[in-house]
């Protein structure tokens, strides 16, 4: 069975050390979707990821909403940053590399809910929600699927 | 033949823009006429700031590219390409697939033809538009504001930049287009905050009841944040309960909003004013120039005219069909970079995703 992991207030120390530890564990061939509301922390999250993975805290990560998508290089593999909010029909995920990225780089995949039939095989679901009376706060849930079903951020509440 | 005052013949260049939604194909003379200005966007134009949602595939940009530029050499009354000048195309930043259909085209056309290309970066083609549509001189402000970019740059010459501030998340536009959404006021979002604000009648009233961040307001740099403001507006529409709040409450959170971006943006306008002068202390009445489709909303150019006046720079913004992608300004750069006598680029150059102003040369 799946790796179901439900990690609740978090502030933003917390959720910085858990895109740390994301970062290190993933590999060529690795998708990560998240869900969550505007505004519930996306994109800063996969920020925090990149910059990790990249080793800058300050490289240059912008939200990919206009370009749908932003790559990186990184030791790990190339790292692509969808965001497919702006796309009307899934088939359009095609032209903007989506096979390539899903095959041989690292994906991280903000509004999945557009991928439709394209969704893959091998993915970390993470669904980033508000804390109610607590703007600072977030918790994340995780579950893997395929080769990712053992996925483990370990390290977290220890 | 079109020709000049003088009996010469006007330089002719044609530029083609593809790097995001749009597909524009323009002709521009050195006399700074516009002989055919042609754009087709995949999205409908008033969604151009909303959620919704292009076709964004190269395809789009290929099934209509050849169509554009065939009329604007009907509209500018060229009957062949050997007699234009140059040919100028974005090669970046931008969506690869796109920029790759433009420039394809316009090394076809070049090479064909036997003409000097130029590639082009799409925000140079802002940064210069200004010259062109406004007779701006250099060195100059430029406030570049869109969909997708939010950055102040000292724009020296052509090919010398200096980018003193960036956004650190969300570009402008962008905050616009998810507060809009957010407030449930649908397309395009910038406009429909700017009407939903103008409905509200007690500005102060407003910012009390619907207190929402001003990032980077007082920091002593040039940089913008509308992450955190995006989210703070979410906060809001949860507390009073998106479906309970009237239209009055609406325009006031609207309102907030604006008045909150509007201080940011005079803030970091204000440094980078202060950063210009340090180095062209001498200069009399600058110009501070804004581009990009939030050039577009009428409280943030108030905003903008009152932080030049106090400065003793001139406030500019280009035509707003000038200010959002459209091939004139390509076109414009590449004929810039013509009279420059800056050298053409080789046939094979390469497009790029990624291409920061700076880089430039």
């Amino acid at each position: 069975m799946s790796i179901k992991q439900h990690l609740i207030n978090l502030n933003e120390i917390d959720m910085q050390s858990i895109a740390t530890q994301c970062g290190k564990l993933l590999q060529k061939g690795d998708a990560i979707l998240f869900y969550g509301d505007l505004g519930a922390g996306k994109t800063t999250f996969i920020r925090m990821l990149i910059r990790s993975m990249l080793e800058d805290d300050e490289a240059d990560v912008p939200s990919p909403t206009f370009t749908l998508v932003q790559q990186y290089d990184t030791k790990q593999g190339e790292v692509w940053h969808f965001d497919l909010y702006r796309l009307s029909n899934p088939d359009e995920v095609i032209e903007i590399g989506f096979d390539e990225a899903i095959n041989s780089g690292i994906s991280l995949i903000e509004w999945p809910e557009r991928l439709g039939g394209y969704l893959p095989k091998n993915r970390l679901d993470c669904y980033i929600d508000f804390i109610a009376g607590d703007d600072d706060m977030r918790s994340l849930r995780f579950e893997g699927h395929g080769s990712l079903e053992h996925f483990n951020i370990r390290g977290l509440n220890e | 033949m079109v020709q000049n005052k003088n009996g010469k013949a006007k330089m002719k260049v044609l530029g083609i823009e593809s790097s995001c939604d749009e597909t524009a194909v323009a002709i521009v003379t050195d006399t700074k006429e516009i002989l055919a200005n042609l754009i087709f966007s995949q999205v409908d134009e008033h969604a151009l700031y909303g959620g919704v949602v292009p076709e964004v595939a190269a395809r789009s940009h290929m099934k209509h590219i050849t169509a554009l530029t065939k009329q604007a050499m009907l509209d500018a009354n060229i009957t062949d390409f050997s007699e234009l000048d140059a040919v100028a195309v974005t090669a970046g930043p931008g969506l690869i697939g796109g920029v790759m259909v433009g420039a394809m085209m316009a090394k076809a056309i070049a090479a064909v033809h036997g003409l000097p290309i130029y590639a082009i970066n799409h925000l140079e083609g802002h940064a210069l538009m200004a010259r062109m549509s406004n007779d701006v001189a250099f060195p100059y402000l430029l406030l570049l504001a869109s969909g997708g970019h939010s950055q102040i740059i000292i724009v020296h010459d052509i090919g010398q930049y200096t980018c003193l501030g960036t956004t650190k998340d969300d570009a402008m536009g962008e905050c616009f287009d998810k507060t809009a959404k957010l407030i449930g006021l649908g397309y395009p979002g910038g406009v429909m905050v700017e009407k939903m604000a103008a409905k509200c009648s007690d500005i102060d009233t407003a910012i009390k009841e619907f207190i929402l961040p001003k990032p980077m307001l007082g920091r002593d740099n040039c940089d913008f944040s509308f992450s955190g403001l995006k989210t703070a507006v979410r906060r809001q529409v949860e507390i009073k309960q998106i479906e309970n709040m009237s239209d009055e409450e609406k325009s006031m959170l609207c309102a907030s909003f604006q008045h909150s971006v509007n201080l940011v943006v005079k803030d970091r306008l204000k440094n980078a004013i202060i950063q210009f002068r340090k180095i062209f202390p001498n200069m009399d009445s600058p110009s501070l120039v804004v581009s990009g489709g939030v050039a577009a909303n009428k409280t943030l150019r108030q905003g903008l005219k009152e932080v030049a006046t106090e400065h003793d720079f001139q406030f500019t913004a280009p035509p707003i069909e000038l200010c959002t992608d459209n091939g004139v300004m390509i076109a414009w750069a590449g004929m810039e970079r013509l009279l420059a006598k800056k050298p053409a680029d080789k046939l094979d150059f390469a497009v790029v995703p990624r291409w920061p102003l700076e880089s430039v040369v």
